[in-house]
Formats: structure tokens, sequence, C-alpha cells
């Protein structure tokens, strides 16, 4: 067994900043990854860091554009957090030596993102997110706090109270990649989940193989709800072969998008008059697909995006990156000829329901990034605001983590007398556990083990006979048939147009891949570097996550921010303004909702209709 | 569809228990499962075109794998394949104990460097069709394999550790004021290509001095100590500290501007001439203590 104060899993930008709060408040830290830090995803965030930093700019501005841009989804307490945050946040990413594109007076350089009412990207090249992952894990390097490197959490040490909101977390329990070895991490004072997004559950996405949603389907299952999940953001340009993304700073820069015909949709067909092209994502890629949906696609497939005219000099000074991934992984010169692009399922709104200090409704445990929704980005992120909200919320449940004080928080989290029970949505297959056995159910003891240690071994049991269950099994069906077909749902009925019977079907093929994981093995018999054991235990992950995304997809009728109904062709404030929250409920799970927070410190933000 | 396009083989085990286990849900596959038969169809028009592929195979644990072997394998070629995407089909359809380590696909992660027809390269941005057949990958060279193409990394990265990869400055102003370091925009070209490492190691694994001197520091970390020591916003005691790091016994000097490092490098990075720079600047500090 392993012990310290807090336990930060992950290592993208989220838990390194985390991890380096942690430390600063005192804290013996660890990081546990399932990955070496380098090679987390942040890496490949290009378009960079959305901060109020210059005059004439404001948060309050920052904050008014991303409420807006959420679609009114956002909690204001969350929203406000990040907006007034960021700034400093971002100027100590600076001092700590990111290497920031840089003005002629030598300050830093922002550009124009969709969404905003100011130009206010902070960008290093088109590679911000690689630049802001090495600057964070040299930081963590200074600080020597310690790596748990490939080691892959598999469980949260939770108590099993009968009310989530009674339960504690003590500590996690993983495996050691190369070894196979599975051990329990004792955290004295808290858990940070940073684990990434659940873009796996797509076929088509920009994420990469290893965003498997393991931290939010860890938590669902240990009782905490997962929030607003149906909101699921198609980035509008990934590349069509291989869903590598092109960066928004294209068109922030000032890049044109064409249909087959040569014309500009985004002006010619009204889907956004004033923006046009920087319009919000969820807006774009709608327009893109209607396009080709209506026949004016390429290829039937995609849309033209050019940025020719932007002349050699500035496109390689600022945008060099995009040149080498439009050669590479499509085999376009971006110089000469216009990219192919197509929307790509990029980024979840949605996730394990935290407040503004990164607490989740089970004591200590926390979440912090792309896996955590607190809410900022409500029913759509702007884009720009995925790398401050790293850094922002996870110093601050690092932070808070470690003992600070960060004041009380106006978020409230889980089951509690504030929501709302939903009632009338028939569901046409029963969501929730397909038995337990190997496929990873939490075992109960009734709140017989009281004691952290007692907790985090029975955890640590249950997690070795989980994978010797695996490993022994001799027959049955691999990971990557029931995977693939989960992709294929998900990207077929859960994707940018949704409607209800698309929606039950998808719900209907995840019961069938739930079933079908009852009989999952594992033919790579090894212990050591066992990626096969790995991948298994993710796909399971990935079901659990996939079926909240459509529940939420099932129950939400209105169309908000990236969720569009097909029969729901309007948002609906009076019904709507209310955050969806599935819990496991023991394998059952049940959905309710929390009012939005639209009070702010100085405003209350009116909901207002969303044009670009 | 066709059934003969993509069997698995085995060069010089082929009784191996392992190999046979791995068919079995291929042949499940190419029974049923929508999914395969639409992919299929979209191959029809390379006419069942495959690509073949010899992978290195060991595990110190499995018995049929303690001794290494080549395994072969036929992959049904796609337009824009990459040497990743063909180990991917090989795992995900006929053997899913082969074992590489991957992440984003898009050359950002520096995860899977491979050592692919005698050369070091990212497997994600190599193409298939840049390729002769059949393309022989192999776990990168001078470091320990630990399975299948997975080495162990652990050497590499306590180099870059030992290069003190962080900004030192103590005396860093208050970030609540909000005022950044000033830094010109000619000083951030300067450093611009040494940031872009993706410490994927394939420089260190080609370079004959690190195969030959374990304590060498080896390009990649010497180019991470380069961006901190050209970076104006840095004082210049620690640059002092930072060359004297670099010209110890196994710094840069150890380099023999083989230029092997910058031919691999997947980001471009001039590496060698990050080096040589480094060695001119440690004489220039040197002089100035004459």
């Amino acid at each position: 067994m392993y012990e310290h104060d807090v336990i930060v899993v992950g290592a993208g930008g989220a838990g390194l900043r985390a991890a380096v709060a942690a430390h600063e408040a005192g804290a013996d830290v660890a990081m546990v990854t399932k990955l070496h830090p380098v090679r987390s995803h942040t890496g490949a965030a290009e378009g960079g860091i959305n901060a109020a930093l210059q005059e004439g700019d404001d948060w309050e501005l920052h904050a008014y554009d991303t409420m807006k841009g959420s679609d009114y989804l956002g909690d204001a307490p969350a929203v406000e957090t990040l907006a007034q945050d960021a700034p400093e946040e971002t100027i100590n990413l600076e001092h700590w030596g990111m290497p920031f594109s840089r003005e002629e007076d030598g300050t830093v350089s922002q550009r124009p993102f969709g969404g905003l009412s100011y130009p206010r990207t902070t960008y290093a090249g088109a590679e911000t997110g690689h630049h802001l992952l090495h600057t964070m894990y040299e930081q963590v390097v200074k600080r020597g706090i310690q790596v748990y490197d490939e080691w892959y959490v598999m469980d949260l040490a939770t108590t099993d109270e009968d009310d989530p909101n009674d339960r504690e977390c003590h500590g996690v329990v993983a495996y050691d990649v190369q070894s196979g070895q599975i051990e329990g991490f004792k955290a004295n004072d808290g858990v940070v989940l940073a684990t990434g997004g659940p873009g796996q559950a797509f076929d088509h996405t920009t994420n990469a193989v290893s965003c498997t949603g393991d931290g939010q389907a860890m938590a669902y299952r240990a009782g905490v709800p997962l929030e607003d999940m149906e909101f699921i953001q198609f980035h509008p340009t990934s590349l069509p072969s291989t869903g590598v993304l092109i960066s928004e700073g294209v068109r922030g820069e000032g890049g044109i998008l064409y249909n087959n015909e040569g014309e500009r949709f985004m002006f010619e067909h009204g889907y956004a008059n004033n923006s046009g092209e920087l319009a919000s994502r969820d807006v774009v890629a709608r327009a893109e697909l209607t396009e080709v949906n209506e026949g004016r696609g390429v290829d039937d497939e995609y849309v033209h995006l050019d940025m020719r005219h932007l002349g050699e000099e500035r496109i390689m000074d600022r945008l060099e990156n995009i040149l080498h991934l439009a050669e590479d992984f499509e085999g376009v010169d971006g110089l000469v000829e216009p990219m192919p692009v197509k929307p790509g399922q990029h980024y979840a709104m949605g996730g394990i329901e935290v407040n503004e200090n990164g607490q989740t409704c089970i004591d200590g445990l926390y979440a912090a990034g792309e896996c955590a929704c607190v809410s900022v980005h409500g029913g759509n992120r702007l884009g720009g605001n995925a790398l401050p909200e790293l850094i922002v919320f996870g110093r601050r449940a690092g932070y808070h983590a470690a003992g600070g004080d960060l004041g009380e928080a106006e978020i409230r989290t889980g089951y509690g007398d504030d929501v709302e029970d939903e009632t009338d949505t028939e569901f046409p297959v029963a969501p929730g556990a397909a038995g337990l056995g190997t496929s990873g159910g939490v075992a109960a003891d009734g709140g017989v083990t009281a004691d952290a240690e007692g907790v985090l071994e029975r955890h640590v049991e249950t997690a070795r006979e989980r994978v010797d269950g695996l490993l022994d099994k001799d027959d049955g069906v691999q990971h990557s048939e029931i995977r693939a077909k989960l992709q294929q749902a998900m990207t077929d009925y859960v994707n940018v147009f949704r409607t209800e019977d698309g929606v039950k079907k998808a719900l209907k093929i995840i019961r069938e891949c739930r079933e079908e994981y009852q009989d999952v093995y594992v033919d790579d018999p090894s212990r050591t570097f066992n990626t096969d054991l790995q991948q298994t235990i993710e796909t399971r992950n990935l079901i659990d996550v996939a079926e909240t995304i459509a529940l939420g997809a099932l129950v939400r009728d209105e169309f908000r921010g990236a969720h569009w109904r097909k029969e729901h062709q309007e948002r609906k404030d009076d019904e709507w303004l209310k955050h969806t929250l599935v819990s496991w409920d023991g394998g059952e799970p049940s959905i309710f909702y929390r009012p939005v927070i639209l009070e702010g410190q100085n405003k209350t933000y009116e909901p207002k209709e969303r044009s670009y | 569809m066709s059934t003969q396009q993509a069997e698995p083989e085995t060069q010089d085990a082929p009784d191996d228990p392992a190999m046979k286990g791995a068919e079995s849900p291929a042949a499940e596959k190419q029974k049923g499962g929508d999914m395969v038969d639409e992919r299929d169809e979209s191959q029809a028009e390379f006419d069942g075109e495959t690509v073949h592929i010899k992978v290195f195979r060991y595990d110190p644990e499995v018995e049929a794998k303690q001794e290494p072997r080549f395994d072969d394998f036929h992959v049904p070629f796609e337009k824009g394949m990459t040497v990743l995407d063909s180990v991917m089909y090989a795992r995900d359809e006929f053997d899913s104990s082969l074992t590489f380590r991957h992440s984003c696909r898009q050359a950002v992660c520096g995860s899977d460097a491979f050592f692919v027809n005698g050369k070091q390269r990212l497997g994600c941005k190599t193409q298939i069709s840049d390729l002769e057949q059949p393309i022989r990958i192999e776990p990168l060279p001078h470091q320990e394999v630990v399975k299948d193409l997975v080495v162990d990394m652990d050497h590499f990265y306590d180099q870059m550790h030992a290069v003190e990869p962080y900004f030192k400055s103590e005396d860093t102003p208050d970030a609540s004021e909000l005022e950044e370091q000033r830094q010109s925009r000619e000083n951030r070209e300067k450093v611009k290509m040494s940031t872009r490492c993706i410490w994927c190691a394939s420089c260190m694994s080609s370079c004959n001095i690190a195969a030959g001197d374990n304590e060498y520091l080896g390009p990649a970390a010497i180019n991470k100590a380069y961006k901190f020591a050209m970076d104006d916003r840095e004082e210049e005691d620690i640059k002092e500290h930072r060359l004297r790091i670099l010209e110890q016994e196994h710094g840069v000097w150890r380099c023999q501007t083989q230029f092997s490092c910058t031919e691999v490098c997947p980001k471009d990075i001039p590496l060698t001439e990050h080096i040589q720079e480094l060695k001119r600047e440690a004489v220039k500090k040197n002089l100035k203590f004459w």
C-alpha cells in the first residue's frame, strides 16, 4: 500500500495544476496516471487560453460571453470564478516559462475566437496545450512531486453508506501497467480526479485513444451523479479520415468555410449573419452537416476550410502546426489548397458533478478539468475556455483537497431537497448494471468496514478478483468488438443531430453491449504490460458513460447549445433551465434535475436568444 | 467479402499457441458484424490489397514469446493508412496481445516511436504507402524491451530530468499583479523549435554515442536545456549553472555531430545545431573567466 495526503488521478493540465497547488498548500501529493504525464491529451489542445488580460477587456465580459455560449446552462458562480481567476493563472504560466506567442512590445499575444466579444485567447502558436502540458510538468518535476506513471486506476476506495452524500473516499486502487501488480493508494486528505473526457465513446473523435471516461465512470459507480452528459461538443473542423483536430485558430485568423459550390455558407445560407465562421462551435458544426445533408458537401462528407489568403508568412507564424497536421494526416498542403473538414466529437461539457471548489458529494473526492462539470460550459463550451478551466479549477481542487480554504461553495452537489425527480420519460430498456462478477460492479459490505485502510483493502481485493477473473477466462467476447459497436451506435444516433427514435436505439445497443460485456475475456494471459486488460476495463467505463450521455439526450426534450433534438426545435427556458443528473444508485440509475444558477455577483444573466 | 485477405501467420513458431488464439477473434469478426462488412466494402476498391507487416514480439512472461520473434500480419490497406493504424488493426482483429504504446494519433503525445524498416519513426505519422514491404516494425533500439514494441523509458526520463528542465527564477513577480515578463519575438523564435519536443526518444535511440555511454545526456535532454539556456527570461547566473551541467563529462562535448538525431526527429528540431550552439556558449562562458 502506498500512502499520501493527496492523490491526483490523471496528469494532464488539470491534474498537474492540482498537484502543484496541493504541494504548495503543504500536502504530500502524488500523481497516479495511466500514461506518462507528457503523453496526456491536454497536449493536443491547439487554440489557446481565454483570459481578460488587456485594458479594454474585463472578466465580466468573459463571463458574459461564456454564459451566452453555454446557452444559459452554466452556473454563474462557476462561470464568474473562471473569468476572474483565468488572468492570474495565465500569467502564472508565463512566469513558469510557458513560451507564449508574443507581440512587438514583448507582451503575450491574444487572438479572436468564436463566441468572444474581445480577442482574449492567449496562445502559443497552434500548440498551446502542448506548451501548457510541458510547462506544468516542469513545475511538477521542479517540486519533486511523486508521479506513478503507467499506473492505471481502476477503482475508488469509497465507503458504501446508502446515501452517497454520506460516503467518504479514502484512496484509489491502481495496477502497475508494466508489472500487473495491483495496489492500494491511501489518500489521507483527498483524491482529485483529473482523468479527461470520454471521447472514445464515439467513433469519429478528436480525442486520444486514452480518453475513455475512466474518472467519470468510477465516480458514477461510487455514487457521484454525472451532470449534463448529453452536452457533447462536436468540433466543426476535424480532418475526415482520422478526426485530427484543425484548430479554431484557423478561423480566428480569418480562415473561411466553403461548400462544394464555393459558397461561403455561414453567411450565404444565413447560419450566422454576423459572426460567420466565428459563430459558436455548435452553430458551425450543425451548419456544416446541414450543407452536407442538403447535397452541398464535398464528396458528400465534408466542407472546405480555406486559409490560403492569409499568406504564407502569417500562416507560418501563427498556424504552422496546422500545415503539418493537414499534410501528415490528410495529405493536403494548406498553403496551396483548402483543407477538408467535418464535425468530430471533441469535448464533453458534462461530467462529474462538482462545486466551484472541485468537491463532489462524496467527502474527500474531487474532480477537475474535462472529467468534471462545475458547470462552466453548460450547453456548449466556447473555444479557448477548456485550458483556463484546467488551471483555474485544477488549482482550486488541489488546494482544497490539501486543506486550503476557498470559502463556502455556492453550488450544491448530490441528491438533495433542491432537486426535482425525472418522472415522465419512457425508457426502451432499463439502464444500469447487468450483473456484477467481472463486470466491475461495486461490492457492498453494508458499511461493515469502517476504517480507511479496511475500505481500501476491500477495494483492492475486489480489483484483484476482477482482474483474475478477466485473465483466467479462456474464451468469450473481446472488448474491441464491444467497443466498436458502442462507438458506432453513439456516432450513428447520439451525434450532432438527435431524434427520439435514434437515441432509444442507442440505448438498446448500449444495453446489448452491457450484456455482451458479461462474457468479456482477456486473451493476453500476461501480467506484463497487458494493454488488452487495460482496454477491457476501459471499455466497461465507456459503456457506463455512453449510457449517461444517451439517457440525458433522451430526457432533455429541447434544443439547447450542442444538444439538438429533431422533435423539439426550441430552447424551453420555462422547463429546462436545469441540469440533468444521472445517478448510478447501486446499478439502477435514476435521473433528477437541479436548477441552473443564473444569479452572479453583480447581475443576473437573463437568458436571451443566442445569435451570432 | 474476402476471407483470404487477412491471415495472420507466424514466422519461426508456426505452432505457437498464442497465435492460434489470435486467429479465433478474427475469424469470428469475419462471420458477423455489420461494421466489419462496411469496412470491407469500402476497401473493395483496393481489390483486397493488403499490407504485409512483420512485427517484433517478446514477452518475458509468456513461454511462447520468451524467445524474441517476428510475427507476420496482412492488414487490409486503406488510403492514408499509417504504421500505427496497421498495428492497431492487427491487434484489434488478429491478436489482442500485440502490445505498443499509443494515445493521441496525431504526433503530439510522443508515445509511438518505433524502429520501422531500420529507422526511428513515429508510427502515427508514417504513411504505409511511403514504405517498402514487408514492413519491419521493431521497438526502439538501445532501450530495454518490456514487451513487443514497448521499451523501458525510465533512462530517457532520467536524462530529461537531469538537466533541471524547469524555470528556476526564484523571484518571479507576483502573478496577481498581472504582469507578464517581456520576451521579444526574436527570442521566442529562437527557442521555438526546441519547445516542440514530444519526448518520443527517437533521437536518443538513434544516437551512437548514447548507445555507448549510458550517462550521456543525449539529444533530447540537451535540447530541453537549450530552451532554458536561450530563453531571455532567465537570469545570467542561472544560465551559467545550466552551462555547467551541459559541459560536464557526459554533456554536450560527447556529441560527434553525426546528425542522426536530427535526421530522425519527427518534429524537425535541429538537435545537432542546438548542441553545437551550446558548445559555443560553453566556450564563451569559460573565456569570460580568463
